[in-house]
């Protein structure tokens, strides 16, 4: 693991074996999800990370556990450190990807401007944020990800307000592509990433990323509650592109949501409006399907 | 070379475009521009400039401007900006970041009071608040040396014994607005003056390098000794700079300090920006009249010219310094740093500070003028003194 290995250009090893995150953590799985992708579309990327588990996950100087060149970049500057890093690959006509791997604070909260910056100007770059819907890294405080009821060290009796939709604001920039990312629909989550790897300009993946230590469920079910999810409309599956036409790539089966809750133990009965959610759901989905309708890919 | 009358923000933009040009040869230039008055004329001139190899992203925010420059520069592009103010105060947290990650950065900084409540004239009190971030410091007083220094900062940041960004200051309005006769050099002669840039941490897209990921202290605490062994280098590689400059354009970018009639001075004016323009000319006056002082303008802020202020200030007993910043419960930023250069050297001088000129008053010869009566009128040195304020007098006293 040492800091100057050479690279491979069809190096699938993104993630490099020995890092030291958690059992069960979605990110990691993503990562290496990422370094399939790009293995298979004979492709490369750097990578550039904002304050978040993903920096930490590098491990400490002089080894790293990215198989690519990586940068940190403070919290908020992920997309504009990747805006001037790529101009520079553009100029000069180098090969690969740079692509922002970030967690739901930097991407939601504080880096949002300089997100819409970027997408607004739709630099030619890739922005992943693996939602785990907390300050993961920092011990589990809200973000503007978390959703309506989850107890967090900052909201200790359940968060009163709902989930930011992130993926309408992102689509309302009328990016070339973007779209929902889930593990536990593989084929579908990789043939995203071949699509978003084979176009140019600002593309957005979000990624549905358990988070063990801050849900406070247990490692082996982290398929299971993105399963529950998708089946459920609570993360529904779908792809937008040029901000205009859509697609629903996995439909729910309408499975009851109440599961995704009880198995995990940030969520107590007593903050969560079952009734509530199943409606949201329904809404959720129904939303979609006529977008996906009135306007199709 | 063609001498046209310009602003000192023409000045600048000129500089920073001819330097981004002249790496048309290597990777290009690349930054991030963002507008805020008084500086904007500089960005919308990098922006109108017709580049053979760069790009120039107007983005959301001063924070994203430095961030898109931070990332051309791992990338290897020549990469530099302009802020101001306020500007500066959202931007810091990159600013910082492009020093610890010894990015030779270039930055024009036009000076301007910090908000609130808004004010858009003079005050230095915004780039002297990055003093702490290994960035090195040159304060200009006209629109030839904005132009000069800011040329020679590429070439002193890309030094391989230096590789630190580089902020170039001048005074809101007095320099950033004003026309004056400027000598605006060939695009040929910037080209030899600055060479491609090769900046040997770079990151390439075929070697897998994290860059400033975790460390453990010791790591992080020898990359902070080797930002003060390369401070250490800047005076001996800036003459170096200085003699290219002077080979190359025929003209002197001037010393890191000043000087005027302090060979036999038994006063002398501290002095930074335009303030040393009119102090130059009370000095050159009262001197003309037979009285023994002098003169010190401090161009290199960062790293501090101690030991040549100390030797410049020879066998004066009293010194004045002046400020056009104030920190908050301390004083003038120069007057702290000035007062411990003698610190444990020399304990025979009169150091007093002079308060002026903040939030864009002027600083009239007169005002000189009532610095040295009250210099000359001290038996010891007191609390910094608020001089030449004509408004809120009676709150002040």
């Amino acid at each position: 693991m040492n800091a100057t290995a050479p690279l491979q250009k069809s190096d699938s090893c993104l993630l490099r074996p020995g890092n030291t995150n958690c059992g069960g953590c979605g990110m990691s799985v993503g990562l290496t999800m990422l370094g399939r992708a790009l293995a298979e579309a004979n492709d490369s990327c750097s990578l550039v990370i904002p304050a978040c588990c993903g920096i930490v996950t590098a491990g400490a100087f002089p080894t790293t556990s990215y198989g690519v060149p990586t940068i940190a970049a403070t919290f908020a500057s992920s997309p504009a450190v990747a805006s001037g890093y790529a101009s520079v690959r553009d100029l000069n006509d180098e090969p690969g990807q740079v692509i922002c791997w970030a967690g739901d604070g930097g991407t939601y909260d504080i880096g949002l401007a300089t997100l819409s910056g970027a997408a607004e100007r739709n630099e030619n770059i890739i922005y992943i944020c693996y939602d785990n819907e907390i300050y993961g890294n920092t011990g589990g405080q809200r973000s503007s990800a978390t959703p309506i009821g989850a107890r967090t060290t900052t909201t200790p009796t359940g968060k009163s307000e709902a989930k930011k939709n992130i993926m309408a604001i992102m689509t309302a920039h009328g990016i070339p592509y973007a779209a929902t990312l889930s593990m536990a629909h593989p084929e579908d989550f990789s043939r995203k990433l071949a699509t978003a790897l084979s176009m140019t300009g600002m593309r957005f993946l979000l990624m549905h990323s358990p988070c063990p230590t801050g849900w406070k469920s247990e490692p082996e079910d982290t398929v299971e509650l993105v399963r529950i999810a998708v089946a459920s409309g609570l993360f529904p599956v779908y792809e937008v592109f040029d901000g205009a036409r859509y697609r629903v790539t996995v439909e729910p089966d309408g499975s009851d949501p109440a599961e995704y809750f009880h198995r995990q133990r940030r969520f107590k009965d007593e903050d969560i409006d079952l009734d509530a959610t199943r409606r949201s759901c329904v809404d959720r989905i129904h939303r979609l399907r006529m977008l996906a309708r009135e306007y199709p890919v | 070379m063609t001498v046209q009358v310009v602003t000192g923000n023409h000045a600048a933009g000129y500089a920073l475009s001819a330097a981004g040009e002249a790496n048309r040869t290597a990777r290009g230039a690349a930054c991030g521009i963002y507008p805020i008055t008084p500086q904007t004329e500089i960005v919308e001139y990098v922006a109108r400039f017709p580049f053979s190899k760069a790009r120039i992203v107007p983005v959301e925010s001063e924070h994203s401007a430095m961030a898109v420059s931070i990332g051309a520069s791992l990338a290897g592009a020549r990469a530099f900006t302009a802020s101001s103010s306020n500007g500066l105060a959202y931007m810091t947290e990159n600013v910082m970041v492009a020093g610890y990650y010894r990015l030779p950065i270039v930055m024009v900084a036009v000076n301007r009071t910090l908000g609130p409540p808004w004010n858009i004239w003079a005050d230095q009190g915004d780039t002297l608040m990055l003093r702490d971030f290994a960035w090195l410091q040159f304060y200009c007083e006209s629109n030839q040396e904005v132009l000069d220094t800011t040329l020679l900062a590429f070439r002193l940041a890309e030094d391989r014994r230096i590789l630190l960004p580089v902020l170039t200051c001048m005074d809101a309005f007095i320099v950033s607005h004003t026309q004056t006769e400027t000598t605006l050099p060939e695009q040929a002669l910037v080209d030899s003056y600055l060479p491609d840039l090769q900046l040997p941490h770079r990151l390439r897209y075929d070697e897998a390098r994290t860059i400033g990921g975790m460390v453990w202290p010791h790591e992080d605490l020898s990359q902070r000794l080797e930002i003060d062994e390369a401070m250490k280098r800047v005076p001996d590689v800036y003459q170096e700079c200085r003699q290219s400059f002077r080979d190359v354009f025929g003209r002197d970018p001037g010393d890191v300090i000043q000087t005027d009639g302090t060979d036999d001075a038994d006063t002398v004016l501290v002095a930074t920006g335009t303030m040393a323009t009119t102090a130059r000319e009370v000095v050159r006056k009262r001197r003309a009249a037979g009285e023994k002082i002098g003169l010190i303008k401090i161009k290199m802020f960062r790293p501090f010219p101690a030991a040549a202020i100390r030797e410049a200030c020879g066998s004066a007993r009293r010194v004045a310094v002046l400020d056009r910043n104030y920190a908050a419960g301390s004083g003038g930023v120069f007057w702290q740093d000035t007062r411990a250069a003698f610190q444990g050297h020399r304990n025979d001088v009169l150091i007093q500070n002079y308060l002026t000129g903040l939030c864009g008053e002027d600083v009239t010869p007169s005002v000189i003028d009532q610095i040295l009566a009250d210099l000359a009128s001290r038996e010891v040195a007191g609390d910094p003194v608020w001089m030449g304020i004509e408004t809120g007098k009676e709150t002040l006293q």
